[in-house]
């Protein structure tokens, strides 16, 4: 019964006891007086009617007015006190009630503050000892960390039923080489979208059988969808009872190795196969020739020209098998970044050390990222400066690095006569020595394995001459300034009854523990707020598992809406027109966004605006979500029924949630997320636990807004 | 009367040295350059053996094996010769209805031994 309801009923009992004590009271004095006095009072009555009703009505309404101060005062105001007092509770600890109304509430408010003063600092008392016991814990779980992050080996981790629980930036790195983005591996994901079903069962199945001490793993070969073709070593974990808990996958990108090992096959097979044939032609003709010597000259001549004839196809056969393995040796070249400085100190050691010239290093360049095989390098720049130093006598040498768009100049100078291109290419075509530089045999070769070249400028200055090796630079990370997004408006409400529909009937969901599920809290900006014209310009999306928002797996993507951003907007966002110019189009982007949002309940702030822009793409993107869909705003509906204002910022200071980063997408999914996971205690409180719960509170909360709605008009 | 051998090779170079031996060894030869050429000299040559490479073009060697035992040609010796020397398609080849398979390169002394072999011991 609500606190009006209530009110209302007090009044009009109050009312009707007056009217019946009244009532009673004329009974009794009537059938006391005489007949005489009767007609008295009946004309003095009569007359004073109008008086004596308006003086009761005003005494009702006097009485009345009073209760109803007195109930303000103390009923709703207790009602507001328990109402945040349960929020301190439940929610946010460090929230403190405003004392106001009468002193007895402003006491009760105090002594609750004081009480939640003390319970705060009692629990942080509790929480520090807490953390100071999971110290030890904690450091070695962060050690454990730090291995498997330093692990070059791909590792994940997965529950019995696949969803991974654990993994590394290798594994990680190693299953987004496919161009899958965003990536498949995240907490709490099935590794059954990267590797196939039947595959991990058939091998969980040869480990069930095999006894424990001779197969602690096996090794599977499997391929992603993505067109990787990996070398998986697969090991139980079991629990106490020896029981398989779940499993560790050690995961190794085996696609190029395969590829060089079946083109090295291939060159095998071609070798023995093709030799077999000219070897067996040549036998026969030489063995027919020694075992029947009469045979006559026209004949002989035909047997050794056979012979000639197939050994040399033989050598020019041999000669390509060489060639051919030497390619696949170059492919497996492999150029790492380097900082300049590092080349050009190894460098200069490098000429010290092993041809015994000075070197002197140049200043510029030291900051920059080479990609090269720095031992190729040293190797190819000291046979030069052996060769000139043996040629012209050179023993100070200097080197400088410089850039030059996206090849960087080494160069190796000395004070002297320029050289002569006639001499460099000898040098560069001269076998280095000592086995070569890796698996280069001659500068020019390692020039060509940088993609590079090699020269001596002849318009060097007065007295001072130098050879130039052009190298490439690495790639710069890719950078994406955004300007600081000005605060400005939020977007309107806008709700849409369709999104509690339950487009996906799921008992077994409907009445899973919030805390047993994964949510996917995510927000977009627009180019405008009308979804009829406006396109989505921006997809920010972070996951929760296991109650925790997970802000290493987000999900941030930009896109080209094919048409102008209203200044207006750009000034909520920061996103401007000219940002957008060359991202991926919608088309692109969604498909990634399901991929992301698989298998999880949307959230999301006034959702429903959210979700008009992505249905109106659904059709020409052939993307559906028709997961659940959960609405923060609608949730604080429920929660917090009393409270006007349910805007993002509103809920987060109620809530004890700090805001940064806000008016991005990601941002705001971020910030949505917390709020969300804050809004659970409170649904807890309400004995709302499950998603089945909560979807018909706010279902329910949603109809009487509505009902409200249409009676107030 | 002669003894008929059909060599069945693409490469001049081996079928020179073939013919000889044979010849030598007083056989009568003819020679076919691929499967389909095998299949219709058998037909009208009527080898009692045929020396037949595994490689050749339009129809290779386990096709015409096949295919000759298949039409009924169950007296015809045939010796398979290749550069293929993996024990699976010596496996392939005997299951395919071979009489032998040599592999290359092999010793023409050998080879001449084990085509007598084949035609002479089993008289």
């Amino acid at each position: 019964m609500t606190a009006r309801l209530r009110l209302v009923l007090i009044v009009t009992a109050l009312s009707v006891y007056v009217l019946v004590a009244l009532v009673a009271l004329a009974a009794a004095v009537s059938s006391d007086l005489g007949s005489v006095e009767r007609e008295v009072l009946e004309r003095v009555l009569r007359r004073e009617a109008s008086l004596a009703i308006f003086i009761g009505l005003l005494f009702l309404a006097g009485l009345a007015f009073v209760i109803s101060l007195l109930f303000k005062q103390y009923v709703v105001g207790a009602g507001r006190l328990g109402r945040e007092a349960e929020l301190i509770a439940a929610a946010n600890p460090s929230h403190r009630i405003e004392p106001s109304g009468p002193p007895e509430l402003r006491a009760i408010a105090g002594a609750v503050n004081q009480l939640a003063g003390r319970a705060e600092s009692g629990q942080e008392g509790i929480r520090a000892q807490i953390a100071a016991a999971r110290v030890d814990l904690e450091q070695e779980r962060n050690r454990l960390a730090a291995l498997m992050s330093e692990l070059t080996l791909a590792v994940l981790v997965c529950n019995a039923d696949g969803r991974i629980l654990l993994y590394n930036v290798a594994a990680k790195e190693l299953l987004s080489r496919d161009g899958a983005a965003p990536s498949p591996v995240g907490l709490g994901r099935s590794i059954f979208a990267i590797l196939d079903r039947s595959l991990v069962a058939h091998a969980l199945e040869r480990i069930g059988t095999a006894d424990a001490a001779t197969a602690a793993s096996v090794h599977l070969a499997a391929s992603t969808s993505g067109g990787l073709l990996l070398r998986v070593a697969m090991a139980p974990v079991r629990d106490r009872e020896g029981e398989a808990a779940g499993f560790v996958l050690i995961l190794e990108d085996v696609t190029e190795t395969a590829e060089t090992s079946l083109s090295r096959d291939a060159l095998l097979r071609s070798l023995t196969e093709d030799s077999r044939s000219a070897v067996a032609n040549i036998r026969a003709a030489v063995e027919s020739m020694l075992d029947y010597p009469r045979m006559d000259a026209d004949e002989r001549q035909r047997f050794a020209a056979v012979i000639r004839h197939e050994a040399e196809a033989l050598s020019e056969r041999v000669e390509g098998a060489a060639r051919q393995s030497a390619a696949q040796l170059a492919d497996q070249w492999s150029l790492s970044d380097m900082l300049g400085s590092d080349l050009l100190t190894a460098l200069q050691r490098s000429l010290e050390r092993e041809s015994g010239v000075k070197a002197e290093v140049g200043d510029a360049g030291h900051g920059l990222w080479l990609k090269v095989d720095s031992y190729a390098l040293v190797r190819a720049l000291g046979h030069i400066a052996r060769s000139l130093h043996a040629d012209a006598a050179v023993t100070r040498f200097s080197l400088d690095l410089g850039q030059a768009g996206r090849y960087a100049r080494l160069d190796l100078g000395w004070e002297g006569a320029p050289l002569a291109e006639e001499r460099l290419r000898v040098w560069v075509e001269e076998p280095l020595g000592n086995g070569g530089a890796g698996l280069a045999s001659t500068v020019r070769e390692v020039v060509e394995r940088h993609g590079g070249e090699v020269f001596a400028p002849a318009d060097a200055g007065a007295g001072t001459a130098y050879v130039r090796l052009l190298v490439p630079v690495a790639e710069p990370a890719a950078q994406r300034p955004r300007p600081a997004p000005v605060a400005a408006s939020s977007r309107p409400d806008f709700y849409d009854f369709d999104l509690l529909r339950s487009s996906e009937e799921n008992p077994e969901r409907d009445e899973a523990e919030l805390d047993k599920l994964g949510f996917t809290v995510f927000d977009t900006e627009t180019t405008g707020l009308r979804p009829a014209e406006d396109e989505i310009i921006a997809i920010g999306a972070v996951r929760i598992v296991n109650s925790r928002l997970l802000r290493q797996e987000t999900f941030d993507r930009l896109i080209d809406p094919g048409r102008p951003v209203d200044p207006a907007s750009t000034r909520v966002h920061g996103i401007s027109s000219e940002m957008l110019a060359g991202q991926p189009t919608i088309d692109e982007v969604l498909p990634l966004f399901a991929r992301f949002a698989e298998d999880s309940v949307l959230v999301g702030h006034n959702v429903g605006f959210d979700l008009r822009f992505l249905e109106l793409n659904e059709a020409r993107t052939g993307v559906r979500f028709t997961q659940p869909v959960l609405d923060t705003l609608l949730i604080s509906a429920v929660v917090q029924p009393e409270e006007e204002d349910h805007s993002l910022e509103a809920m987060a200071a109620r809530l004890g949630v700090s805001v940064v980063g806000r008016h991005t997408a990601l941002g705001d999914a971020i910030l949505t997320g917390e709020i969300f996971l804050k809004q659970w205690r409170l649904l807890a409180t309400l004995g709302l636990g499950t998603l089945g719960d909560v979807r018909e509170a706010v279902r329910r909360s949603y109809l009487a807004r509505v009902s409200e709605s249409l009676y107030t008009g | 009367m002669a003894r008929k051998v059909l060599i069945v090779d693409d490469e001049p170079n081996i079928v020179l040295s073939l013919e000889f031996l044979m010849q030598q060894r007083g056989y009568e030869t003819h020679v076919a350059r691929d499967g389909d050429e095998a299949l219709a000299e058998v037909e009208r040559f009527r080898p009692d053996l045929v020396l037949l490479d595994v490689m050749l073009p339009r129809r290779d060697g386990f096709e015409v094996c096949q295919r000759l035992r298949a039409e009924g040609w169950s007296e015809l010796k045939i010796l398979m010769l290749t550069a293929r020397g993996r024990d699976v398609e010596i496996e392939k080849g005997l299951s395919l209805g071979a009489d032998g398979y040599v592999t290359k390169p092999f010793s023409t002394a050998e080879l001449v031994a084990r085509v007598a072999d084949m035609l002479e011991g089993a008289e």
